[in-house]
């Protein structure tokens, strides 16, 4: 077996020094009813990496791949091109087979890239501090609303969320709240081009601990969060901003520009890739100094050695489990730190320039397909504003529509009725991603194919 | 610039430790092999970028009038300057690929590179998670195939596979057990924890409304049955046991734990960190277990990629599994795997999932990776790798227990890690100065000062993917450090000596926060570092 390099003569040699007559020996405190005499039933035996290869080759085939497709998904999870040696550095195994970085002086590779990973995602979101990540953009934004509640110390206890908030991560939230004891205000979005923020601040109240909102939307819909900033500080709430599209910011306003007070988000966008829903990125960040001991998760602090060299460490951990064990902000422990390293090298490749072009050029193909698409007979587009994700209407059930373009290689976007299937209001809407990946052919056969399929 | 580097070095910076490898102070601060790399803020520049993309047309925007106007901040990298950076900052890094890393409780094997392959493939790595099930049916033989591994390899009924990590795994473990006391009205208020358990186990529960309350320890470092027994009652929704536990045990009352508990009503987690101890040598639900997790970055060998990602499914009993979350996996008579989501949950008959824990449907890059390694060890090799791994412990056990304290070494073999305390150490030298010394010698340490019912613990992983030549020389290393350490070796206490950096000053980092970078303030009159592009 090709990853144990024991011997059979090793392992009587160490027998022997250990005083044991066989390695079931070692094994006695098993209780010998519950000892498996033999390996598993029914599991097959071991294989070669060229078996191996070969069948999950075969599964990997059965799917049809983003690239193989003119593809149109977004929803919390884009498709970007990322660069080569995004995927080269992630895989040096210094960084791929290190542990949390628990002995810095032997970590500072980890280290000072994650303390670059930091201040770019502080600066991105317009933040003073970030973390060093969570699992997702989902778990991000619920670890918000538990701080928002640490902060209300438990006497606010409504949540209000946006309704144009990701559903998945709406759940999430209400998933938590169930056991936390926060009452949740939310309702699924109407179809309108400008999201009814009037409606948003009226449930705010005293009782509010926080407003959740999306940045853009889950409907795509951009709009200034000033007004609601200021409606949620009015009574005492914390704004907590939800971004599950990096690129974005490379061309609207940070969340912390308009008075967020804690910004999260999805990074998968950025060196991650699609994965089928993970590993992703949460990313979790502060604008006020005054909440950075209530973050959940990990933060890499500088300092120096003993010879006053310039060095990095894990800081602030008297917040963390290990340490705080019941009282802690959390009970995260591994992150996304390999995740984190992508998205810092495919940022540091693009920079400030890379980044607004590459925004820039989303936009500018999806500007191009919502005239595209709005000029489809049966066709109407939602949005006066978006980035680079829209919602048009079909006017009949999305999903189907999705299902039959799908046969044709089609991935004609996220149906509505996938997302929020509770709401029929929503059925005919159909959420269309467009980004630098995205060709001017890619958007013409979706056209054509629902002038077809709507005609 | 005045300064050749930014790391804080300066030419003529004395060094106190005349033991190091002495020779002549470099311009550069680099000592060969050994190079310094700045900060990406220091060197990089906002106009400069490593990517191709067309210029901005002037074309009218439709942002909402909410277009970025100010300067971000975010220093970009050529290919190579980036290439570069990174790498430099790699082989700052220890890694399991450069050497023997037994941090206790973390399971640091040998991460094999076909996972890598594999889960780079293209029907894996490049599909939507929101893609039509029609045209993902191989993510879903994936999810299916590695779920039923995962009930074969542990007895249980269900799993559920979307939680990212241990931790969210022992959140949804037990959020499935308040779902099932809710769906019987039964309101409980009290979870039992170990004092020895990882500091997850007692978060967990207090963040799903839990309070949290020790399980005494024997003086033999299990759980006390007979104080269990005795604490046990209506109040308690749950015991949360580590099997091995964190001291390397073996509980071998589990079976009569679980009754206990069981009898009262309550229900037993599992804490599945330390499974690769018994992989296909015992089942957790032979012995009672409810609910457990399984860190496949442990025991399936998904790389830990200095701090995550990972992923930990939970593995779940027939009175637990109707709770698990959405999304869920099941398969029907005819064979079919289905998806089960908010939208389906009623024609699969999963409708008491207590919720959602997660965006989509998990980490299906960790899924890929984890089947590859199960299927390339198959159940012959699994119960290999069991056994190879307390092999090695134990090797390591035996061969340094007459020059360190084993606290629990007279009761009987360990498992997959071996526990010494820091007692007989020279007064003025503890467990951190022996580990830093380990450094010096080439290895990560062991992970120090966990569990916390040792004085000054150091617990050794070995795992299987040693070799016993591995082991014998950080045992070598390990006789040799720790004879100083109880000889009061003050060359200890100033180690790491031969590392990128020295002792770092953790006090200073936590009582003055510096947790970004800020471009430092110019001289009135002159251009700031970034302004300059840093150069
Ligand atoms: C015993 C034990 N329990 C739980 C955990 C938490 O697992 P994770 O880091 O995957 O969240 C760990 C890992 O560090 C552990 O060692």
């Amino acid at each position: 077996m090709r990853y144990l390099p024991l011997t059979e003569a090793d392992r009587s040699a160490m027998l022997e020094t250990i005083g044991a007559p066989d390695v079931d020996a070692l094994f006695s405190d098993v209780p010998e009813e519950a000892r498996l005499t033999g390996p598993i039933e029914g599991l097959p035996m071991h294989a070669s990496e060229m078996a191996v290869e070969k069948h999950m080759r075969r599964l990997s085939k059965k799917n049809l791949a983003a690239s193989d497709a003119a593809f149109f998904l977004g929803a919390g999870a884009y498709k970007h091109h990322v660069p080569a040696s995004v995927d080269h550095i992630i895989q040096r195994g210094e960084f791929l087979t290190a542990y949390t970085p628990y002995q810095p002086e032997i970590a500072q590779g980890t280290l000072q890239m994650l303390f670059e990973f930091q201040t770019q995602v502080a600066r991105l979101y317009g933040c003073h501090v970030a973390n060093a990540s969570m699992y997702d953009g989902s778990t991000a934004c619920w670890e918000a609303v538990a701080m928002a509640s640490r902060i209300a110390r438990g006497k606010k206890r409504k949540v209000v969320l946006s309704g144009a908030l990701h559903p998945h991560y709406a759940e999430v939230v209400k998933t938590m709240a169930k056991f936390t004891e926060d009452e949740i205000a939310h309702a699924s979005p109407a179809l309108q081009a400008q999201p009814d923020n009037d409606g948003l601040i009226a449930r705010i109240d005293d009782d509010t601990s926080c407003v959740v909102v999306q940045y853009p939307d889950i409907l795509g819909r951009v709009t200034d969060l000033q007004p609601i900033a200021d409606a949620a500080h009015e009574k005492g709430a914390l704004l907590i901003v939800v971004n599950t599209e990096p690129v974005a910011l490379g061309a609207i306003k940070s969340p912390g520009e308009m008075g967020a007070d804690i910004v999260v988000g999805e990074g998968q966008s950025l060196g991650v890739g699609l994965q089928f829903g993970g590993p992703y990125l949460g990313l979790f960040a502060v604008t006020s100094q005054k909440h950075v001991r209530q973050m959940p998760g990990r933060l890499c602090g500088e300092t120096v050695d003993a010879e006053g060299k310039r060095g990095f460490v894990l800081t602030l951990s008297t917040r963390e489990q290990h340490i705080r064990r019941e009282k802690a902000t959390s009970n995260i422990c591994t992150n996304s730190g390999l995740c984190a390293l992508a998205f810092s090298v495919h940022m540091t490749l693009l920079g400030e320039k890379g980044l607004r072009r590459l925004a820039l050029e989303n936009h500018r193909l999806a500007c191009h397909a919502v005239e595209r698409l709005s000029k489809v007979p049966g066709v109407t587009v939602l949005n006066d504003s978006f980035f680079n994700e829209f919602t048009i209407r079909l006017g009949t059930d999305a999903r189907k529509v999705v299902r039959t373009l799908a046969e044709r290689d089609i991935l004609a976007g996220v149906s509505l009725g996938r997302l929020f299937p509770d709401n029929a209001d929503l059925a005919d809407g159909l959420l269309v991603a467009v980004t630098e990946t995205t060709t001017e052919e890619d958007i013409e056969t979706l056209a054509s194919a629902l002038e077809e399929v709507l005609s | 610039m005045s300064a050749p580097n930014q790391s804080g070095w300066k030419p003529g910076t004395p060094v106190e430790d005349h033991n190091a490898m002495s020779g002549p102070d470099t311009v550069t601060g680099n000592r060969a092999l050994m190079l310094e790399e700045p900060l990406l803020f220091e060197v990089g520049h906002v106009e400069t970028t490593g990517v191709d993309l067309p210029e901005p047309s002037s074309a009218a925007t439709r942002l909402g009038g909410m277009d970025r106007a100010e300067a971000i901040g975010l220093p970009g990298l050529s290919e190579p300057e980036a290439v570069r950076h990174y790498t430099r900052l790699s082989r700052q890094n220890y890694g399991i690929d450069l050497g023997f890393f037994p941090l206790g409780s973390c399971t640091m094997k040998h991460n094999p590179r076909l996972n890598e392959k594999v889960a780079r493939m293209p029907g894996f790595a490049d599909v939507h998670p929101l893609q039509p099930v029609q045209t993902v049916p191989g993510a879903l033989e994936v999810i299916n195939e590695l779920a039923n591994w995962l009930i074969d390899l542990t007895g249980m009924h269900g799993v559920a596979m979307s939680p990212k990590a241990g931790a969210h795994g022992e959140l949804c473990g037990i959020l499935c057990i308040r779902a099932a006391l809710e769906a019987r009205g039964d309101a409980r208020k009290v979870v039992l924890v170990p004092e020895s358990a990882h500091g997850t186990n007692p978060a967990t529960a207090a963040f799903a409304g839990y309070e949290v309350e020790d399980i005494p320890a024997t003086a033999e470092g299990r759980v006390d049955l007979e104080a269990l027994k005795a604490r046990l009652g209506p109040d308690v929704a749950a015991v949360m046991i580590t099997n091995p536990n964190t001291c390397g045990l073996f509980e071998r009352d589990m079976k009569a734990i679980s009754d206990a508990v069981h009898a009262v009503g309550g229900f037993v987690y599992c804490d599945g960190a330390n499974f690769n101890a018994i992989v296909g040598k015992v089942r957790p639900g032979d012995l009672g277990v409810d609910a457990m997790h399984i860190n496949l970055h442990k025991t399936f060998s998904t790389p830990h990629g200095g701090g995550g990602p990972g992923s930990g499914p939970v593995v779940l009993s027939e009175a637990l599994a109707p709770f698990g979350p959405l999304p869920y996996v099941v398969r029907d008579e005819d064979g079919e795997v289905h998806l089960v989501e908010e939208e389906n949950a009623d024609q699969y008959g999963h409708t008491q999932a207590f919720g959602r824990m997660t965006a989509f449907h998990g980490q299906m890059g960790m899924f890929t990776r984890a089947l590859t390694y199960m299927l390339s060890h198959g159940a012959d090799g699994l119960k290999q790798v069991a056994e190879d791994a307390v092999l090695n412990a134990n090797y390591v056990l035996r061969s340094l227990d007459d020059v360190l304290d084993a606290p629990f070494g007279p009761s009987g073999p360990c498992m997959h890690e071996a526990l010494f305390s820091d007692d007989g150490f020279a007064e003025d030298i503890s467990t951190l100065d022996l580990a830093k010394g380990l450094i010096d010698e080439g290895y990560h340490p062991m992970t120090m000062y966990f569990p916390l019912v040792v004085h000054g613990a150091m617990l050794i992983e070995p795992t299987e993917t040693e070799s016993k030549a591995a082991l014998d020389q950080f045992i070598a290393a390990l006789r040799s450090v720790a004879g100083r350490a109880k000889a009061g070796d003050a060359t200890l206490k100033t180690a790491p000596h031969y590392a990128p950096r020295r002792r770092l000053d953790e006090t200073l980092a936590a009582r003055k926060p510096v947790l970004a970078y800020e471009e430092p303030v110019a001289p009135s009159g002159q251009p700031t570092m970034s302004e300059q592009g840093g150069r």
